[in-house]
């Protein structure tokens, strides 16, 4: 063997090394909602949604809490589309959940989240859980975060604490991710309009939504 | 040769930071290391990290594969000589480039967030596309079988 494959094969073992350390430093402990469950049942829900239902507009949002661009979009955009469209009666907003398959934690905050939503806090805790998303770039087991913020969203701890334990929500987040499949999301956020897919080239703001508002609106057929 | 090695050395190091996104990517491990911004998070969530059903890093790995198995055929001794391996690495290390242009303008322009993982495996495919540009100018060979011949009397 020549002095360059002994390089090589030096390199190769180097950064194998490497690559490993990183994918295992990457994490932390096992979280106790990670995991997809192994059969799926409907149970009928179809997604928290802001808004009146006789909005003309329904926007429905498939969310990864993890997902760094989905924090950004609820705490930047958001605040304007509540004040402006769906205050107003313009538009409906609901949100579904998306856990992607990279995050080792979305589907464990998706889960809180809805054992908040059980109590009906499920907004105070989704506000909760993007307005102090740092969560999601530590790796670290967030679940005595987790409870800190459903106690700060106005959550019993203690149903929030049986809940995450019994994993109650696990098969309704499921088939939320596989609807999503089957709708052909391939990112988060993914928006639909009326059930129609949006394609955007950037990450849409405010402005995007009520110029999609105004669009449909002004297009529906007029009642007589 | 020394080109050859270098493009072979390059696409090593390319291969294994492919490597890596890709693991992450299909859930091996945690969160990226990535740096307190997060810019790779935000690249890896997009609905841009995924490229004809496939997540990009795959891709890479795909290419790099390829630029180090070619590089090291190139260096076999019977290789050394020919220049069409030189044209192989080109072509190849073109593609790359392009393919990566085009992911760095989506991650500038479209998603406004740099993963520096990318910004790496940037730079190691345009040295590799430079290198092997910088192979193809060189002149023949040499093979060194001169060097290898037994010495001859030398007329005095």
């Amino acid at each position: 063997m020549n002095r360059f494959n002994v390089m090589v094969a030096v390199l190769a073992l180097v950064l194998g090394i490497g690559v490993f350390a990183l994918l295992r430093t990457g994490g932390g402990a096992s979280a106790a909602a990670a995991g997809a469950p192994p059969t799926v049942v409907d149970d009928g829900f179809r997604g928290n949604t802001l808004g009146q239902e006789t909005a003309p507009v329904e926007i429905t949002e498939y969310v990864d809490f993890e997902c760094p661009v989905c924090a950004s979009f609820a705490t930047i955009q958001m605040p304007t589309i509540k004040e402006q469209l769906i205050n107003t009666g313009r538009v409906r907003w609901r949100f579904r959940d998306y856990p992607l398959p990279i995050h080792k934690y979305s589907r464990f905050a998706a889960h809180a989240a809805q054992c908040a939503g059980a109590q009906g806090h499920y907004f105070e805790m989704q506000d909760q859980l993007f307005a102090h998303h740092q969560w999601a770039q530590t790796g670290k087991d967030p679940s005595n975060l987790f409870r800190d913020l459903a106690k700060a969203a106005g959550v019993d701890v203690q149903a929030y604490d049986a809940c995450m334990e019994a994993g109650r929500y696990a098969q309704r987040i499921e088939f939320s991710r596989q609807e999503g499949d089957k709708l052909l999301v391939d990112g988060t956020p993914t928006f639909y309009a009326n059930g129609k897919k949006l394609e955007f080239r950037r990450l849409p703001g405010s402005d995007d939504f009520k110029a999609l508002a105004d669009s449909i609106v002004a297009h529906r057929p007029q009642r007589r | 040769m020394r080109y050859r090695q270098a493009i072979a050395l390059l696409a090593l190091v390319g291969l294994f930071v492919a490597l890596y996104l890709w693991l992450h990517a299909l859930g091996f491990g945690g969160a990226i290391k990535c740096g307190a911004s997060g810019g790779c998070e935000t690249v890896q969530t997009s609905q841009w990290a995924v490229f004809l059903g496939m997540p990009v890093a795959f891709y890479g790995v795909v290419g790099y594969l390829a630029l180090l198995v070619v590089a090291l055929a190139a260096l076999r001794p019977t290789a050394l000589a020919q220049r069409t391996w030189n044209l192989l690495l080109l072509g190849l290390a073109t593609v790359g480039v392009v393919f990566t242009a085009y992911l760095t303008y989506v991650e500038l322009f479209l998603i406004h967030a740099i993963c520096r993982w990318c910004v790496g495996s940037a730079v190691i495919i345009t040295l590799i596309w430079i290198v092997s540009l910088l192979s193809l100018r060189t002149p023949g060979i040499r093979t060194d079988h001169a060097a290898s011949r037994p010495p001859r009397d030398q007329p005095v």
